[in-house]
């Protein structure tokens, strides 16, 4: 669905990424592992055009999204198109209530919300319960729900998620990776961005390790698991 | 004091109220979308008087069409301000577009100047809505009866807009976040460029409203109002309409009404807005609606 060829982004004066190429196969769950800086967000800010690539091809469905010196659609049309992005750091808007935030999510959306507000409410209750509450007021772990669920009211074809589990309690995270498998379940194709590599690798499909701009490991999320060096610098376990 | 006086006082502050609590709202729309004071503001408002008086004088538009083209131009005036002067500055530091903004406000005076004259021009004269009402003892202006109609009357659709229209929803969103809404493929010069047009356009109204009670244009006639209302717009707390509604009254009457009673102070009328600015910034710097602070930490 998504192809990712030799991208190169320069973000704040510096090469964040270097020439990186991967693809996100229909239907699967894919992630992008590596610490702090490596160049996960602004690949994906770069995909949603928030970001200007430098060079590069970024297409969807052998549609080109952007191109070097060729093509950069604005991040208006990139939504239209069925990405979705659930922002690093949640980022919902804390002035609206829990049920504008949602609604929002569909904004460019003409249809009836009904069926999916209820799916949304199904899928996570507790923000059924706040509906009316101010989003600013919530927990973390409320809001990177409320972000999933306003990624998922655009009804995206893809869906990127840039750190999730970023500041969240275990047990919380836990919980937001079963309701990632299940929405992967829904038909949802999925770009996961993380530092918790443990965690992403589980229900990954395909993994890339992202260090300093640079794509250094591939693989199925099990074979990523098994791989020492992997293991001793994402996974905190000692190298035999 | 008798009371016919003191109404009439009551109400020659009332009207002025609502004149400023009509400009404020402008200045607290764009600076809640955009973190600008658009210091060009109140020279948008004496160029809407000047449509309005060229409308009638020039073209013999008669007044309801007039008003209309007049609400239009300026809408679009705000709008062509937003595209060229600080649209090209949005990710400039803050300063540089206030710059621009003050570097707006002069072009404005200057081209008003140049244009028509800095000798100062009568409005034209509606005697239907300068004449006066009689109740009782009291007798009061019927554009000073209508301005406030006018007011409340703007907010609440302002209100409906803001608090009920996806277009109102995408403004709040961003105002507060505005690389987020973009995620959520609302285009974001479209929201800005709208906020513009309504705050353009309220003042359009009142200096239509200003300019049947208070006749006299000058092309200068912008920058006290425009310093008084950006002052309302604080008081009320800046960023939020009904605040700034608030804040407008509370500066036409509290000026109108302290000339009124101490007659020595005509000459500091216009003082009284900058030691009520001195005195929110010591005491509620926010603002009597301050914005709200629920964001987590």
């Amino acid at each position: 669905m998504l192809k990712i060829e030799d991208l190169y982004v320069s973000y704040g004066g510096i090469q964040a990424v270097k020439g990186i190429s991967f693809e996100v196969q229909n239907n699967s769950i894919v992630t992008l592992i590596g610490a702090n800086g490596a160049g996960k967000s602004t690949t994906l800010r770069t995909i949603m055009g928030l970001v200007k690539l430098q060079s590069g091809k970024i297409s969807l469905n052998d549609e080109i999204l952007a191109e070097t010196d060729t093509k950069r659609l604005p991040t208006e049309e990139i939504v239209k198109k069925g990405v979705s992005l659930v922002p690093e750091g949640r980022r919902i808007f804390p002035n609206l209530t829990v049920l504008e935030n949602l609604k929002i999510g569909a904004y460019l959306r003409n249809d009836d919300l009904t069926e999916d507000l209820k799916h949304i409410h199904d899928l996570f209750p507790r923000l059924k319960e706040r509906s009316w509450q101010l989003a600013g007021t919530l927990s973390g772990g409320e809001q990177q729900m409320l972000a999933l669920g306003r990624a998922l009211m655009s009804k995206p074809k893809l869906l990127m998620m840039d750190e999730p589990s970023l500041g969240l309690a275990p047990l919380v995270v836990k919980s937001i990776f079963e309701i990632i498998k299940e929405i992967h379940k829904q038909g949802v194709t999925i770009l996961l961005v993380e530092q918790n590599a443990n965690q992403a690798l589980k229900i990954a499909d395909e993994g890339y390790v992202l260090e300093t701009g640079r794509i250094t490991m591939r693989g199925t999320g099990r074979e990523l698991l098994e791989n020492d060096a992997v293991k001793a610098a994402y996974l905190g376990k000692k190298k035999k | 004091m008798d009371f016919p006086t003191f109404f009439q006082h009551l109400s020659n502050g009332i009207s002025l109220g609502s004149l400023y609590a009509l400009i404020a709202v402008g200045y607290t729309m764009v600076y809640g979308i955009l973190r600008l004071i658009n210091f060009a503001h109140g020279d948008i408002f004496m160029m809407a008087m000047y449509f309005a008086f060229f409308s009638i004088t020039l073209f013999h538009l008669p007044w309801y069409i007039a008003i209309v083209v007049v609400i239009l131009i300026t809408s679009v005036l705000g709008m062509l301000i937003e595209a060229a002067a600080y649209r090209p500055l949005r990710d400039a530091p803050k300063t540089s577009v206030l710059i621009s903004a003050i570097g707006v406000s002069f072009l404005l005076e200057n081209l008003a100047t140049y244009i028509f004259s800095g000798k100062p021009k009568s409005f034209p004269e509606f005697t239907y809505m300068t004449s006066t009402v009689q109740f009782g003892p009291v007798s009061v202006q019927r554009v000073s009866l209508l301005t406030p109609v006018v007011t409340l009357a703007a907010l609440a659709i302002l209100l409906y807009i803001i608090n009920r229209t996806k277009l109102g929803m995408a403004m709040r969103a961003v105002s507060k976040d505005y690389e987020t809404a973009r995620v959520m493929g609302i285009k974001i010069n479209r929201v800005i460029a709208a906020t513009f047009a309504i705050g353009s356009g309220l003042a359009a109204i009142g200096a239509i409203m200003w300019g049947v009670k208070y006749i006299r244009i000058e092309p200068m006639m912008g920058v006290m109002p425009g310093l008084k209302c950006f002052i309302a717009a604080v008081i009320g707390g800046i960023g939020n309409p009904v605040g700034a509604v608030l804040g407008g009254f509370i500066l036409g009457m509290g000026e109108v009404l302290l000339v009124a009673f101490i007659s020595q102070l005509t000459g500091w009328r216009d003082a009284f807005a900058f030691v009520a600015l001195i005195l929110v910034l010591l005491i509620r710097p926010t603002g009597i609606m301050g914005e709200k602070t629920t964001e987590k930490v």
